[in-house]
C-alpha cells in the first residue's frame, strides 16, 4: 500500500515537471516582465539592476530551477494586472471555487446514480425514458447555455433565486463559506446546477449502462435464486459492482467541473478561481496564469491518487493482488 | 457506374436503418437546415448585418415579429445595434461551423498520424506518444484551449491577435482532441497489424511508411468517421464556450457563441431574443449532429444489426 502511494507520486513527478516547463516558458519567453515592471519612465541602469534582481541574466537551467523552487513554496511573484502577489490572489477565491465545485458534485452524485439505478432496472417506464431524453438534451447543452436559461428564468421572470456572486459569507480563519449564510445557500443554488448538470447525466448514463451489465450476470440470478428481497439485490450486489467505473469517471470529472468553474463562475460572476483565471487570460497576465496552471496540475495528481485508493476500498481483488506484489 | 452506387447505397444497410430511425431523419433535416442557412448565408439572409450603411439605431432592439412591438421585416427582432438576429445567427453559424470544421480536420490529421505511428512502430515511439496523449487527456480541453489563447495573447501585438484569432481558436480545439483520435487509431493498427495482408505487403519489401499508408490507413478509417461526427458537435461547442468567455473569434466577426455573449448583456433589461435565439439555433445545431453521430455509431456497428 504504502509502497503504492510511493510509486504513484514517482509517476506524478514528471507530469508535475512538464507542467513547470511549460508555466516557466511562459514566464520567460511570453511578453517582456522587465518592460511590464518598469512602466514608461526608467533608466538603463534601473532596467538593469531590475533584470539582476529578478534573476534573468542566469542561465535557463538555473533560472528554470529557481523557478521550480519557488513554485513549490507557494511563490509565483506579482500579478502584471493587480500587483498584487499571485499567492494571496489564489488564496483569496479558492474556497469560493472549491465551495461550488464540490456542491455541484456532490449534486451530480447524489441525484445522477439513483436516475441511474431507476432507468437501468426499469428499462421502458416512461419515467426512464424521460430522464434519457432530459440526459441527453444535458450533454448537448453548453454549460453557459444552462447558466443563461436558468437566470433568465429564475432570477429575471420569477425573481427567486441571485443571478450573480456569492452572497453573504462568514469567515473562518483565511477560509470565507457561502454555506452559513440563507443568502450565500441561495447564491449557491443556479451556479451548482449549471455546473453539476453535464457530470449528473453522464454519471446516470454511466449507472445505467453498468447496472444492465451486472443484472444479466450469474451472481445476480444465483442472488435472485436464493430469495434475496429486490433491495438487496439491487443494491448490495448490482450496484456495489458498478461502483469501480463510477469512481473513475467522477474522479476524472472533478477535473471537467473545476474546469468548467471557470465557465460557471464567468456567467455567474462567481469570484472564484475560474473568474480570475479568465479575467488574467483577457489581461495576458502570465504570473496568474502560470500559477493556475501548476494548481491544476497538482489538484488533477491528488484527484488520481485519491481515485486509485477508493479502487482498494472497493474492490477486494485489487487488495488482494496488491498484497502479493503483483502490480 | 454512378448509378450502380447510388442504387446500392439506397439497398444497402445503412440506408436502411436510417429511413427505419424518425429521430435520426428529422436530425438530419434539422442538420441541414442549419448548415445549409450558414453556407448559403450571403444568399438567403434576409439583411446583412455587416454592413453598416444599412443599419439603423431606430431599428434596435425590436422584439420578435409576432410581438405587437415587432416589426415583420426582422422576423426574431434586433439587437442592440438594429442588426437583424436571424441575419446574425446566419452569418454566425457560418464562423461557428468553419471554426468546428478546421479544429475536426486538424483533429483528426494528428491524431491518425500519431495513432498509425505508436500502433504500426510499436516500441518507444508508441510509449511517448500515448504517454503525451494521457497527459493530455487529463486536461479539460476548454483549459488547454483558453492557455493557448493566453499566451498568443500575450506574445502578440492586439491588432495582430485580432486578425489571427480565428486560427488561434481552429488551432486550440484542435490540438486539444486529437489524444481520442490517436487512441482509436492505435487500437486498431493493432489488429491490423498482424493480419496476413500487412504481413504480405512487408514480404514483398515494401516500405514502412509505404504499408501504413497505403495498406492499414483505409482498414483504421471507419471508426475515426464517427468520432469525428461526434467532434464536430463538440467542436461546435467548445468554440462556442471560449467565445462566451470573451477569448475566441474577435467581435468583427461574431460566432453564435460571440452573439450569446453580447446578448448576455441585455438579459436584466428584457431584451431575452438577442440570446436565446442564437442559443436555440446552437442547441438545434449541435444536438442534430450528435444525434446523427450517435446513429452512425449503432449503424456502423456490426455488433448491434
Amino acid at each position: 500500500m504504502f509502497a503504492f502511494i510511493i510509486s504513484r507520486i514517482l509517476q506524478a513527478l514528471p507530469v508535475m515537471l512538464t507542467v513547470a516547463l511549460i508555466s516557466f516558458a511562459m514566464f520567460a519567453y511570453v511578453g517582456d516582465p522587465v518592460a511590464i515592471m518598469l512602466g514608461q519612465d526608467y533608466t538603463e541602469a534601473q532596467r538593469q539592476a531590475l533584470i539582476r534582481e529578478l534573476g534573468l541574466d542566469q542561465p535557463f537551467f538555473v533560472q528554470f530551477f529557481n523557478f521550480v523552487v519557488n513554485a513549490a513554496q507557494g511563490e509565483f511573484g506579482l500579478s502584471y494586472r493587480l500587483s498584487r502577489p499571485v499567492l494571496d490572489l489564489i488564496a483569496e477565491r479558492a474556497p469560493a471555487t472549491l465551495e461550488l465545485a464540490l456542491t455541484a458534485a456532490a449534486l451530480a452524485l447524489l441525484v445522477g446514480v439513483p436516475m441511474g439505478v431507476y432507468t437501468g432496472l426499469y428499462r421502458n417506464s416512461w419515467l426512464s425514458r424521460f430522464f434519457l431524453t432530459f440526459s441527453l438534451i444535458g450533454v448537448s447543452l453548453p454549460t453557459f447555455l444552462i447558466g443563461i436559461l436558468l437566470i433568465l428564468t429564475f432570477s429575471v421572470w420569477l425573481g427567486w433565486l441571485p443571478s450573480f456572486g456569492r452572497g453573504d459569507t462568514v469567515r473562518l480563519g483565511w477560509w470565507t463559506t457561502g454555506f452559513l449564510t440563507t443568502s450565500g445557500l441561495k447564491a449557491l443554488i443556479l451556479p451548482s446546477i449549471t455546473l453539476g448538470l453535464f457530470q449528473l447525466t453522464l454519471i446516470m448514463r454511466l449507472v445505467r449502462a453498468e447496472m444492465m451489465e451486472v443484472l444479466r450476470t450469474d451472481y445476480i440470478k444465483f442472488a435472485r435464486a436464493r430469495g434475496l428481497a429486490n433491495r438487496a439485490v439491487h443494491f448490495g450486489h448490482a450496484l456495489k459492482n458498478t461502483l469501480v467505473p463510477v469512481i473513475t469517471i467522477t474522479g476524472l470529472q472533478l477535473g471537467a467541473i473545476i474546469a468548467f468553474a471557470i465557465v460557471t463562475e464567468t456567467v455567474f460572476q462567481w469570484p472564484g478561481m475560474g473568474l480570475l483565471f479568465i479575467q488574467s487570460v483577457g489581461a495576458a497576465d502570465i504570473p496568474v496564469m502560470a500559477a493556475y496552471l501548476m494548481l491544476i496540475a497538482a489538484l488533477f495528481v491528488v484527484i488520481n491518487l485519491i481515485v486509485d485508493l477508493l479502487y482498494y476500498a472497493v474492490d477486494p481483488r485489487l487488495r488482494i493482488s496488491g498484497a502479493k506484489g503483483a502490480h | 457506374m454512378a448509378a450502380a452506387a447510388i442504387r446500392r447505397f439506397f439497398d444497402g444497410d445503412i440506408w436502411y436503418s436510417f429511413t427505419r430511425s424518425p429521430v435520426t431523419v428529422v436530425s438530419a433535416i434539422v442538420a441541414l437546415v442549419c448548415v445549409g442557412g450558414a453556407v448559403l448565408a450571403p444568399l438567403i439572409a434576409p439583411h446583412n448585418p455587416f454592413d453598416l450603411a444599412s443599419l439603423q439605431l431606430m431599428d434596435a432592439f425590436k422584439p420578435p415579429a409576432w410581438d405587437a412591438e415587432g416589426d415583420p421585416t426582422y422576423l426574431l427582432g434586433t439587437d442592440d445595434q438594429g442588426r437583424d438576429v436571424l441575419s446574425a445567427i446566419m452569418y454566425g453559424a457560418r464562423v461557428s461551423l468553419l471554426v468546428g470544421f478546421c479544429a475536426v480536420i486538424l483533429s483528426v490529421s494528428l491524431g491518425v498520424t500519431a495513432g498509425l505511428a505508436a500502433g504500426y512502430l510499436g516500441g518507444t515511439v508508441d510509449a511517448v506518444l500515448m504517454r503525451i496523449a494521457d497527459i493530455k487527456l487529463t486536461f479539460p480541453t476548454i483549459l488547454i484551449a483558453l492557455l493557448i489563447d493566453g499566451v498568443v495573447r500575450a506574445a502578440l501585438p492586439r491588432d495582430v491577435h485580432d486578425q489571427i484569432a480565428l486560427y488561434v481558436v481552429i488551432f486550440a480545439i484542435g490540438i486539444s482532441n486529437w489524444p481520442q483520435f490517436a487512441r482509436t487509431v492505435r487500437g486498431s493498427t493493432l489488429v491490423e497489424r498482424n493480419k496476413e495482408y500487412v504481413q504480405a505487403a512487408r514480404v514483398i519489401g515494401l516500405s514502412r511508411s509505404r504499408i501504413m499508408v497505403t495498406h492499414v490507413l483505409p482498414n483504421v478509417l471507419g471508426p475515426v468517421l464517427v468520432i469525428a461526427t461526434l467532434n464536430l458537435g463538440f467542436a461546435v461547442l467548445a468554440e462556442a464556450t471560449l467565445s462566451f468567455l470573451g477569448v475566441g473569434v474577435p467581435p468583427t466577426q461574431p460566432s453564435l457563441g460571440t452573439l450569446i455573449r453580447i446578448g448576455n448583456d441585455f438579459l436584466f433589461s428584457g431584451e431575452w431574443w438577442i440570446t436565446i435565439f442564437p442559443g436555440v439555433a446552437l442547441i438545434m445545431l449541435v444536438l442534430s449532429v450528435n444525434l446523427l453521430g450517435d446513429w452512425l455509431r449503432d449503424a456502423l456497428n456490426p455488433k448491434l444489426r
